[in-house]
C-alpha cells in the first residue's frame, strides 16, 4: 500500500490478510491461494503489509474493549489516510470486526468476505467459473459463525462450491444458522477449553464425517485449524481434507 | 342477600387484579434497576419484529412438534380468553350466559363450540407437553439448572392448564340449557353421559362450583406469573420488540473506552491537564452484578420460559462444559429477585449484602470463560433473548476491572499489544507470506 501511495497510485481494493493469514503457516496458504485469484481476476488490490495490525477481534471478545479499540483505532487511522473506500478479507473475524464495528470509531468502509468478493467477480465477468473443475466426490461446507449467523451470510461461498464441476456439496444435519461452532470463536482459538466431556472441534468434525466427505470446505483460517484438528483425532487425514473455499477454486482452475 | 355471589366475586376480582397490578409494578421496577440503553430507532422493523416472532410465532416452529402444540395452547389461550369476558361479567352482573341473547344462538353456539374445540386441543397438547417433559425426558429439560422449582414450575403450568380446560369442559357439560340448546356443546356433549342420573339440583351444584373454580382458577395463574417462567405469555412482545436488530456479531463499543482512548491518540492532548470538572466516580467497565447490566437485557431474564432451545444449541454445554445460555438467564432473574426483595427489606434502597450475579452464588467465571460467542443461542430463541450480550459484559468485567483472564488470554493480549496480533511475531514479518511457498 505504502509503495503504491508513494507513486500516487489508489488500489480499488485493500486486500486485509488478518494476523492468522500473515503468520499461521495453515492460513498463509490461503491468502497465496486468494491472492492468485485476485490476480486471474486482474483485480486492482493492495495489502497493508507492516502497517496492518491485529484487528483487535481477539482481544474484544476476551473483554479488553480497550485494547480492542486501541487497535481499531490505529488501523482506521492508517486506512484513512490511504483513503481505503473497499476491503476484503479472508478471515471472517476481521469481516465483521471491520464492517460492524470499526464504523462507530470512524472507520467507514465496504467490507467484503472473500467468498462475497469472489461471488461478485464471477457476477461482474471478470472471474471465469465455467471450467472450475475438480475430481473430488463429496465436499461438506462449515459455515463460520461470523460469516453465518453474525453475518447473515450463507449463500456466497456454497454459490462458489456449486460452480466447480465434478464434485457434490453435501449438507452436514446442523448447517447454515443451525450450524454448530468449529470451537475457535470468542478467543477460544488462543487458550485450552474449559473442562468438559469432549472438544468443541471433534464434535463439529463428527457432524462433517457423517457426511462422508472427501474434503471439508471452510471460509476461515480458525475453523480450518479447528477442523484439521479434528481430523487428526477422529484419525481420518488420509482421507479427508480441510480445504479453504478459495483454495478449492484455485486447485478447480489449475492456477 | 341474592347479591351476595356478585359481591364476593367482585372482591375475588379486585383482590386478583390488585395483586397483579403489584407484581407489575414491581417487575417494572426491577427491570428499570438496569442501565438505559436507547432502543427507540427503526419502530417499523420493531413492530414487524414483534408481529411474526411473538405474535406470529415464527420463531417456534423451527422446532416443528413443539412449536405446533404450542400454537395451539397459545391460540387456545388467546381465543378462550373471550370466553373470560363474559365470565367476568357474569360474576358481576349476576347474569348467566350474557353474550347469548345478545348475539343469538347461532353465533353465540359457534363461538362456544369454537372454544370447547381449542379446550379439547390445549389439553391434549398441554398432555403431549407434559410426556416430553416426564416420560421421554427430552434433555433440554433435566439439565442441571431443571431441578427443585424450575421443574416443578414447568409442570405446575401444565397443570393449571389441564384443570382449566377440564373446568370449562365440566362447566358446559353441566350446564343443561346449554346441552338442550344443542349448539356449542361440541365437545361438552361427550362429557355429559359422565354427569347421567344426576339431580338436576346437584348438577346445578357441580357446574356453580365448574363455574367458580375455573375463573378463581385464572386469577391464581394471574398471580402465579410474576413467580414463574411463565411471565413470557406478556414479556415475550416486549422482548421481541426491544430486542438487538444489528447483526449479531455486532458486539456494542464501549463510549467510555471510546473517549479515554481518543483522548491517548490525540498528539494536542496535555497529558498533565485536570479532568475539565468533577466527573464523580468514574464509570464500572463491564458487569459483575445485575444493576451493571441494562434493562433490555434484565428484560430478557424475565421473559425467559426455560424452553432451552440456547443450551440444546450451545456448542460448550453439548461438549459437557459448565456453560449453559439458559442457566445465564434464569440466574440473572434470580439475583434481580433477590436485589428487589432487599430494595424492599431496606425501604428502598439497596444494601450491599456481599453477593454479585458473577461469582460462586450465581454466574462462575468457568462459565463465562466457556463461550464461543457464535451467537447459536440468540440465533435459536424464540423470543430473541441475547444470552451472549450478558457473558461478553461479564467478560470486560473480568478483565477491564479484574485483570482475571485466564492466563494463556492474557498473553494473547499482551502480543497483541506489543506486536498486534494475538501470536509472538514481529509486525516486520507480516508480509513475508508472499515470498514463501
Amino acid at each position: 500500500m505504502a509503495d503504491l501511495f508513494a507513486e500516487g497510485k489508489e488500489p480499488d481494493i485493500l486486500f486485509w490478510v488478518g494476523s492468522a493469514g500473515s503468520f499461521d503457516d495453515r492460513a498463509k496458504k490461503i491468502t497465496r491461494a486468494f491472492v492468485k485469484i485476485l490476480n486471474k481476476a486482474e483485480v486492482n488490490f493492495a495489502v497493508l503489509g507492516t502497517e496492518e495490525s491485529s484487528s483487535g477481534d481477539a482481544a474484544k471478545r476476551a473483554g479488553n474493549e480497550f485494547l480492542f479499540q486501541m487497535q481499531a483505532m490505529t488501523n482506521i487511522e492508517v486506512m484513512n489516510a490511504y483513503n481505503v473506500k473497499k476491503i476484503v478479507t479472508a478471515c471472517p473475524h476481521s469481516f465483521n470486526t471491520l464492517k460492524n464495528e470499526y464504523p462507530e470509531l470512524g472507520g467507514k468502509y465496504e467490507v467484503l468476505h472473500h467468498t462475497q468478493f469472489i461471488e461478485q467477480l464471477v457476477n461482474e465477468g471478470k472471474l471465469d467459473l465455467s471450467k472450475a473443475k475438480l475430481d473430488i466426490n463429496t465436499i461438506t461446507f462449515h459455515d463460520p459463525c461470523y460469516l453465518g449467523r453474525a453475518n447473515d451470510e450463507y449463500d456466497a461461498p456454497r454459490t462458489l462450491l456449486k460452480y466447480i464441476k465434478g464434485t457434490n456439496l453435501v449438507e452436514m444435519k446442523r448447517s447454515r444458522n443451525n450450524s454448530l461452532c468449529c470451537g475457535a470463536g470468542g478467543a477460544q482459538m488462543f487458550k485450552e477449553p474449559e473442562k468438559g466431556t469432549m472438544d468443541v472441534n471433534d464434535l463439529r468434525t463428527q457432524d462433517a464425517l457423517e457426511t462422508k466427505p472427501d474434503v471439508i470446505a471452510t471460509g476461515c483460517p480458525f475453523c480450518n485449524t479447528m477442523m484439521t484438528d479434528g481430523i487428526k483425532h477422529h484419525k481420518k487425514e488420509a482421507e479427508v481434507q480441510v480445504k479453504d473455499i478459495a483454495e478449492l477454486l484455485v486447485e478447480s482452475l489449475g492456477l | 342477600m341474592q347479591f351476595i355471589p356478585n359481591i364476593i366475586f367482585a372482591i375475588l376480582l379486585g383482590v386478583g387484579v390488585y395483586f397483579f397490578a403489584n407484581n407489575v409494578k414491581k417487575l417494572l421496577r426491577n427491570i428499570k434497576l438496569g442501565k438505559d440503553i436507547d432502543r427507540s430507532d427503526q419502530k417499523s422493523e420493531r413492530w414487524s419484529n414483534m408481529i411474526r416472532i411473538a405474535l406470529g410465532q415464527s420463531k417456534m416452529v423451527r422446532r416443528p412438534v413443539s412449536g405446533f402444540l404450542h400454537i395451539i395452547v397459545y391460540i387456545g389461550f388467546i381465543i378462550i380468553n373471550i370466553e373470560v369476558l363474559e365470565i367476568v361479567l357474569d360474576g358481576l352482573l349476576g347474569t348467566h350466559r350474557l353474550f347469548l341473547p345478545i348475539l343469538g344462538e347461532s353465533v353465540y353456539g359457534f363461538l362456544i363450540g369454537t372454544f370447547e374445540v381449542l379446550a379439547i386441543l390445549v389439553f391434549i397438547s398441554v398432555t403431549v407437553f407434559w410426556l416430553r417433559r416426564n416420560v421421554l425426558k427430552i434433555k433440554r429439560f433435566w439439565n442441571k439448572e431443571m431441578t427443585d422449582w424450575p421443574k416443578n414450575d414447568g409442570n405446575y403450568i401444565l397443570y393449571f392448564e389441564m384443570v382449566l380446560m377440564t373446568l370449562f369442559l365440566v362447566m358446559n357439560a353441566t350446564d343443561v340449557h346449554l346441552q338442550q340448546s344443542g349448539t356449542g356443546n361440541i365437545i361438552s356433549q361427550f362429557f355429559v353421559p359422565l354427569f347421567q342420573n344426576i339431580p338436576f339440583e346437584r348438577l346445578y351444584l357441580i357446574e356453580r362450583t365448574a363455574w367458580w373454580l375455573h375463573i378463581c382458577g385464572i386469577l391464581v395463574f394471574l398471580n402465579y406469573l410474576y413467580y414463574s417462567k411463565h411471565l413470557h405469555i406478556l414479556l415475550a412482545f416486549p422482548n421481541t420488540f426491544y430486542a438487538n436488530l444489528k447483526p449479531k456479531g455486532q458486539f456494542v463499543n464501549n463510549k467510555n473506552v471510546t473517549k479515554e482512548v481518543q483522548l491517548m491518540m490525540d498528539p494536542n492532548a496535555d497529558p498533565y491537564a485536570a479532568p475539565a470538572e468533577d466527573e464523580g466516580e468514574p464509570e464500572k467497565f463491564g458487569a459483575s452484578d445485575v444493576t451493571d447490566l441494562n434493562w433490555v437485557q434484565l428484560m430478557n431474564a424475565y421473559t425467559c420460559t426455560e424452553c432451552g432451545r440456547c443450551t440444546s444449541v450451545c456448542p460448550a454445554n453439548l461438549t459437557g462444559k459448565e456453560l449453559s445460555p439458559r442457566a445465564i438467564m434464569m440466574k440473572t432473574r434470580d439475583r434481580l429477585e433477590e436485589v428487589g426483595r432487599n430494595i424492599d427489606a431496606n425501604k428502598g434502597t439497596f444494601q450491599d449484602d456481599g453477593k454479585q450475579l458473577l461469582g460462586d452464588d450465581y454466574i462462575t467465571q468457568e462459565e463465562i470463560w466457556a463461550c464461543t460467542s457464535c451467537n447459536a443461542c440468540v440465533e435459536e430463541c424464540p423470543v430473541n433473548i441475547d444470552p451472549l450480550s450478558i457473558i461478553m459484559d461479564m467478560r470486560q468485567y473480568l478483565v477491564m476491572e479484574q485483570s482475571a483472564a485466564p492466563q494463556e488470554l492474557n498473553a494473547m493480549m499482551t502480543n497483541v499489544e506489543n506486536n498486534g496480533a494475538p501470536w509472538q511475531y514481529s509486525q516486520m514479518d507480516r508480509l513475508n507470506w508472499v515470498n514463501e511457498e
